[in-house]
């Protein structure tokens, strides 16, 4: 009996020990970015590096005021072009299509998200990039769109279809058109989760260097103009460290660490949106 | 009967509804007179709450349904093409089994909710018809003090009734009602079918219940469904203490359902 007793104690405390080893694994890779990052780019951040774009190789300090800047104007654009062509077309799967033309719509939203981000740059790159004769902001925006269109979309489809049907029928015997009915009750009881996800599809595109190299091309210089190439984060990370240059190593190290804070920070953002009451 | 028809506020005409291929509300055919309270029983599965779904046209939304012969309201046919459901749905209100107040709305949002819709919205105006709703399902005494907290913080029997206040918040002819207290505790229960009896003075109330004693404490006329078809229907008395047909005896004594 006592036997069994420590038999099955033994077994409860190795498989806690499994489980807690596991968790650590995983914990582990976030940690080692998190700190190196952290380790590495600290000493580049000051104020300099907000205010002052960089400088030219060979000369130290500098920033990446021009790529933040950069990066929050290609997301507001992007999200200008995507957030809502999202919605909408989440509000149209779930209240008003029909069962097998939103099938097929859902099926593409799948597809797109798993077109790897590379080539939806080359075709934003065909589509805009060429007949503009130019790389341009706008066409950077346009790539992020495209990336987080199916994540809007299905997430807020999600949401939507989880707003019970019975809110929908109280508010349409209330003599409340449908359209009225979406934009007051559903779209409104749905309005925390479709921020989360709004928040996540934000984050996925803010970190994303592939789709800006064929678009916005990156800029040394300011540049605020949609039909310019502009400078982004991620990609003047990626240039930097590709460069033979310590100064600008340094500055993408700071880069890295801006760029993840600012993720970590969307993600926490996100949660506590989504937050049960 | 025929009493009954001449003044009937609705009146279903070879009613059928067909879920795809499921038939489930099979040629029925009945009259409710206006200022009664009908109710439809029978035992689930009978059709007797898409019977009620289809006087206020609940079923447009539903993929796959289909809607044959009429339904009429003051003698107009709601399925007629130039019909607006919109409009018509502001005469034929709805309370359903489940409390369902809009969450994201505060209790005074939520009783406003229809009305806000027809433009006119003068704040002393709502005001007023916020203190009037409420004070009719009484309520009022209750929630005063707290009019914009999140109307999800009431109990369920407040709930039902601030529902209740919402419905005739639109000043509706006609009260639709899906087994408004299945969700609600006794004593809730008996406020909402005081609340019922109260309401027949100025609407047509119609009713689907599982409980044939509320029933009995509520309406005028009682309507028996099974399998889809009308087996029954007179003055309610009648129908439980003398019903003609041998399935209605059955399922009010108890013998199935």
């Amino acid at each position: 009996m006592i036997s069994y007793r420590l038999r099955r104690k033994l077994l409860n405390l190795l498989m806690t020990l499994g489980m807690l080893t596991a968790t650590l694994l995983v914990l582990t890779p976030l940690g080692l970015i998190f700190f190196h990052i952290l380790k590495m780019g600290f000493s580049s951040i000051n104020l300099d590096f907000f205010t002052q774009i960089p400088k030219p190789p060979g000369e130290a300090g500098g920033g990446m005021a021009n790529g933040i800047v950069g990066s929050g104007l290609l997301i507001a654009t992007a999200s200008l072009i995507g957030l809502p062509l999202g919605i909408f077309g989440a509000v149209y799967l779930s209240e008003y299509g029909s069962s097998r033309f939103s099938s097929l719509i859902r099926f593409s939203a799948d597809v797109l998200s798993g077109i790897p981000s590379i080539i939806t740059g080359m075709v934003v790159y065909g589509l805009l990039v060429v007949p503009m004769k130019g790389f341009s902001a706008l066409a950077g925006a346009l790539a992020l769109a495209l990336i987080m269109l199916p994540i809007v979309l299905r997430t807020t489809e999600e949401q939507l279809k989880m707003v019970p049907m019975t809110l929908r029928e109280a508010s349409l015997a209330l003599g409340v058109p449908l359209w009225r009915t979406t934009l007051k009750v559903t779209l409104k009881s749905a309005l925390k989760g479709i921020i989360t996800g709004v928040l996540l599809a934000v984050a996925r595109v803010a970190g994303e260097t592939a789709p800006l190299l064929f678009t916005a091309l990156g800029n040394m210089f300011w540049s605020h103009k949609l039909n310019e190439p502009i400078a982004a984060l991620p990609l003047q990370i990626f240039n930097f460290a590709i460069s033979p240059y310590d100064d600008w190593h340094r500055l993408a190290w700071g880069g890295a660490l801006v760029l993840v804070t600012l993720m970590f920070t969307l993600s926490l953002l996100a949660r506590w949106f989504g937050r049960t009451r | 009967m025929s009493e009954a028809t001449t003044d009937a506020k609705i009146r279903l005409d070879r009613l059928n509804v067909h879920f795809g291929a499921n038939h489930a509300v099979k040629e029925v055919t009945m009259a409710m007179a206006s200022n009664s309270v009908t109710a439809i029983i029978g035992p689930s599965g009978c059709g007797k709450s898409t019977v009620l779904r289809s006087i206020n046209r609940m079923h447009d939304l539903t993929p796959g349904a289909r809607v044959n012969g009429s339904v009429l309201l003051d003698g107009e046919d709601i399925y007629r093409k130039e019909c607006d459901p919109v409009t018509m749905r502001r005469r034929v209100g709805m309370v359903f089994q489940k409390p369902n107040p809009f969450p994201a709305m505060s209790i005074y949002d939520n009783v406003i909710a229809g009305y806000r819709l027809n433009g006119r919205g003068r704040r002393s105006e709502m005001d007023a018809l916020v203190e009037q709703c409420l004070q009719r399902v009484s309520l009022w005494d209750e929630v005063k003090e707290r009019l914009h907290v999140n109307a999800m913080q009431l109990s369920g029997g407040q709930q039902q009734r601030l529902c209740i206040a919402r419905t005739i918040a639109v000043m509706p002819e006609v009260i639709l009602m899906d087994e408004p207290c299945s969700a609600l505790d006794p004593i809730s229960t008996l406020k909402v079918e005081e609340l019922i009896d109260e309401l027949k003075e100025k609407y047509t109330i119609v009713i689907v219940t599982h409980n044939m004693q509320q029933a009995a404490r509520v309406s005028d006329t009682t309507a028996f469904f099974y399998l889809g078809e009308l087996i029954e229907m007179g003055d309610t008395k009648k129908i439980f203490t003398n019903p003609e047909k041998r399935q209605t005896e059955d399922y009010i004594t108890g013998r199935f359902g």
